[in-house]
């Protein structure tokens, strides 16, 4: 008998042993079924209303393709937001927090600001993680030779800023006919604000308009001063590079000073509701860029709509949102993540990837008008293929104009300038290469 | 010439903007000696909530009461939890405290009305006034107008409440010395919530009109980065001095944006006030109408 409860103990022990080992290699495969991504995100502070609408179309999209399509390749997408609050500090310690994270660490890193994304630029290199900023971040980061790891993809400033010329050149009814045209550049006295301010200088050389440039220091919310300069300049267009409150200040400055709406241009971060909205009929006319566009008609919206708000699973509170300029951003945002897993599982196979195998996947994106119809994203976003050499992929823009309740589109997809953008990304990016000493990627050796 | 006289009543006009916020900052200076970091908050929480109150269906003059209400109650909430437990501690203290104050006021602002921007409307037109402009040529905003009444109105009303009533008698003599004031019989913590109350009041009135200019967002915080320069020009105890700070803050930030900037790179609106009221402090201390602190040594 003495020997039975060391028996009992020990057949305890084993089936207890066996039961663990089988709940952790349970764990293991199914945290192994598991690709990770970090979002570092601003639902609070000076830009909430913004970015409460990106991170809800992100991750809504996410959530869709768990839903319908129980994940990419099998693998489920699993995410952790982590508050930025668009402050650089902040968003250094989230990458830092969420790089860990998933069973091959966070795959992929989308500050969704310029701050932070100059911050990185080191960081992502040395922790090979691929760094992806859609309609922001450093310009030159295009030229993939240099900058392997960084993806300023779909359009880049630059690029936007040559668009904007065109779009004003075929309302004056030719490019041609900007010659002698005065267009004022009223900027956000920052970087990002800065950052459009070379481009059109030489866009004025080559094509004879004049350029006036009105910096607004942050935040904007006083424009007096200014928009009696451009009362007194009587400029024939305004190209209004705004971010946050500056945008409906500007717009309600030009009311007040009687300029017409119809003649501002607006960069992307001008044109969602959140900037027209409190504008109210000031607003009406103004017309803004855009890499993706407003309205919840198209299949990838309804996808979302039918899989995730039919099942209370939707991330937006608010749920009139959807399709609002911000949360179709987010699903582009989405929609490209989605396609990059897509595209290196197709070489890595169907598992979670490290941010090495999800740069090759980025690298190697080929977003056609077939694979756009499939996803239900035609005319939702541009076509994007992304090489070696060149980070952006596309370059294209659409232009939307607010009517006083909703953006309408009034632009097919525009060209940019790519000979004068590509020359200046890299003459850019071969002297960061020279200040950094590295040497550039050769392309025709890539895989 | 005619230009420039644009630029300087824009300028004068924008100016009465900035003492709507710089008002709230002297109440409650004046009244308990504390610098409230939180105004700015205020500003936002009191415009938000009148938007909120308005989505919920409330019709203009309900949802104005309970914005009213709901600061009445943020006033008198904030001497009970955070300066009642701090009274007698060194300014510092109290100072450190508001800035606590302004984190939570922006939280359970956004928390409960949600981040969304909305926009505000009195029904009155930011447009050039029309016959001004067909007689001399000069735009002048009918909403910077309608600013400037508004703000006349609350400056007569203040100035008759601190100076005719029983309760501004006794706010002032708090002002003056708080242990001198508890002697006589003055009951210190109803005076306090009387004052933050009257300074929530102040902070909706500047949360409707610069909410309705600029919409109702987060920024709305920043209007008191604006007020800053008005307080240091025009004394941190003295209405009529916020008043006359933000007039010469306002005329001569933006003459000197529109004559000046192009030579300094522009965007100078931002720092040309602080330059200015930093020069003025070497000159008059204590501001343009402050009273001059004389200590026993």
């Amino acid at each position: 008998m003495k020997n039975v409860i060391p028996l009992k103990k020990t057949l305890a022990a084993a089936v207890f042993s066996v039961a663990a080992l089988s709940a952790a290699v349970g764990d293991a495969f199914a945290q192994a079924k598991e690709q990770f991504i970090g979002l570092p995100s601003y639902r609070v502070g000076a830009y909430a209303a913004g970015g409460s609408g990106l991170y809800g179309g992100w991750i809504d999209y996410m959530a869709m393709i768990n839903e319908r399509d129980g994940g990419v390749g099998g693998v489920k997408l699993t995410w952790e937001e982590c508050e930025t609050e668009y402050n650089n500090a902040r968003g250094v310690e989230c990458y830092e927090r969420l790089k860990k994270k998933g069973s091959t660490g966070n795959s992929v890193f989308q500050p969704v600001s310029t701050g932070i994304t100059y911050s990185l630029l080191d960081k992502v290199v040395a922790d090979k993680i691929p760094m992806v900023t859609i309609g922001y971040g450093r310009t030159d980061a295009a030229d993939g030779r240099v900058f392997p790891w960084v993806f300023p993809m779909i359009t880049t400033y630059w690029s936007q800023a040559t668009t904007m010329v065109k779009y004003i050149g075929a309302k004056e009814g030719g490019i041609d006919k900007l010659k002698g045209k005065k267009i004022v550049y009223l900027y956000h006295d920052s970087a990002f604000g800065k950052e459009g301010l070379t481009v059109l200088e030489k866009q004025a050389q080559k094509y004879g308009f004049s350029l006036v440039l009105l910096p607004v220091a942050h935040p904007g919310n006083e424009q007096q001063s200014q928009w009696l300069r451009i009362r007194q300049e009587k400029p024939d267009w305004v190209i209004l590079w705004g971010w946050g409150v500056m945008n409906p200040t500007a717009l309600k400055a030009a009311a007040k000073t009687g300029y017409p709406r119809e003649k501002m241009v607006g960069v992307w971060w001008a044109g969602a509701e959140e900037d027209t909205v409190p504008a109210g009929d000031a607003a009406k006319g103004f017309t803004a860029a855009g890499f993706s566009v407003a309205g919840p008609n198209y299949p990838v919206i309804k996808a979302i709509q039918d899989n995730v708000y039919k099942k209370n699973k939707g991330n937006m509170e608010d749920k009139t949102r959807v399709g609002s300029v911000n949360y179709n951003r987010g699903v582009v945002h989405g929609i490209i993540t989605v396609e990059a897993i897509r595209t290196a599982q197709a070489k890595f196979g169907k598992k979670p990837l490290s941010g090495d195998e999800m740069r090759w996947g980025f690298e190697h994106l080929d977003i056609d008008a077939k694979r756009l119809k499939d996803l239900g994203a035609e005319g939702f976003m541009p076509n994007l293929k992304i090489t070696c050499a060149d980070h952006e992929g596309s370059g294209l823009v659409k232009y939307q104009q607010w009517d006083g309740k909703q953006w309408k589109i009034v632009s097919d997809w525009i060209e940019p300038d790519r000979e004068m953008v590509r020359g200046m990304i890299e003459e850019s990016a071969a002297k960061y290469a020279k200040e950094k000493g590295i040497t550039p990627r050769d392309c025709a050796k890539e895989g | 010439m005619q230009f420039f006289i644009e630029v300087l009543l824009g300028g004068l006009l924008s100016g009465v903007m900035y003492s709507f916020v710089a008002l709230g900052f002297v109440l409650i200076y004046k009244a308990s000696g504390v610098f409230n970091f939180a105004q700015g908050a205020m500003v936002f929480a009191a415009a938000l909530s009148f938007v909120g109150f308005q989505n919920l269906g409330l019709s203009f003059p309900l949802a104005l009461l309970a914005a009213f209400t709901t600061m009445v109650a943020l006033g008198i909430l904030t001497e009970r939890v955070v300066l009642r437990p701090l009274v007698n501690q060194p300014p510092i203290t109290l100072f450190m405290a508001t800035i606590g104050l302004s984190y939570v006021i922006e939280g359970l602002a956004q928390g409960f009305w949600g981040a969304n921007v909305r926009g505000l409307e009195l029904g009155v037109d930011d447009v050039p006034v029309q016959w001004l402009m067909d007689s001399t040529g000069i735009g002048v905003s009918s909403f910077d107008l309608f600013g400037a009444g508004v703000a006349a109105v609350l400056v007569a009303l203040l100035a008759l409440f601190f100076q005719y009533t029983r309760i501004g008698r006794a706010l002032r003599a708090v002002a003056d010395d708080h242990q001198a004031a508890l002697s006589i019989g003055i009951p210190l913590q109803t005076i306090w919530r009387i004052v933050w109350a009257v300074a929530g009041f102040v902070a909706l009135v500047a949360g409707l009109i610069w909410g309705a200019r600029n919409g109702v967002s987060f920024s709305l915080t920043f209007t008191a980065l604006k007020a800053l320069p008005v307080l240091i020009l025009g004394g941190f105890t003295s209405i009529p001095g916020a008043i006359v700070g933000g007039l010469i803050i306002g005329s001569t930030e933006k003459l000197a944006e529109v004559y000046l900037g192009e030579y300094v790179g522009g965007g100078i609106d931002s720092w040309f006030p602080y330059m200015m009221a930093l020069t003025f402090l070497l000159i008059r201390p204590e501001g343009l109408f402050g009273e001059k602190h004389i200590d026993r040594v």
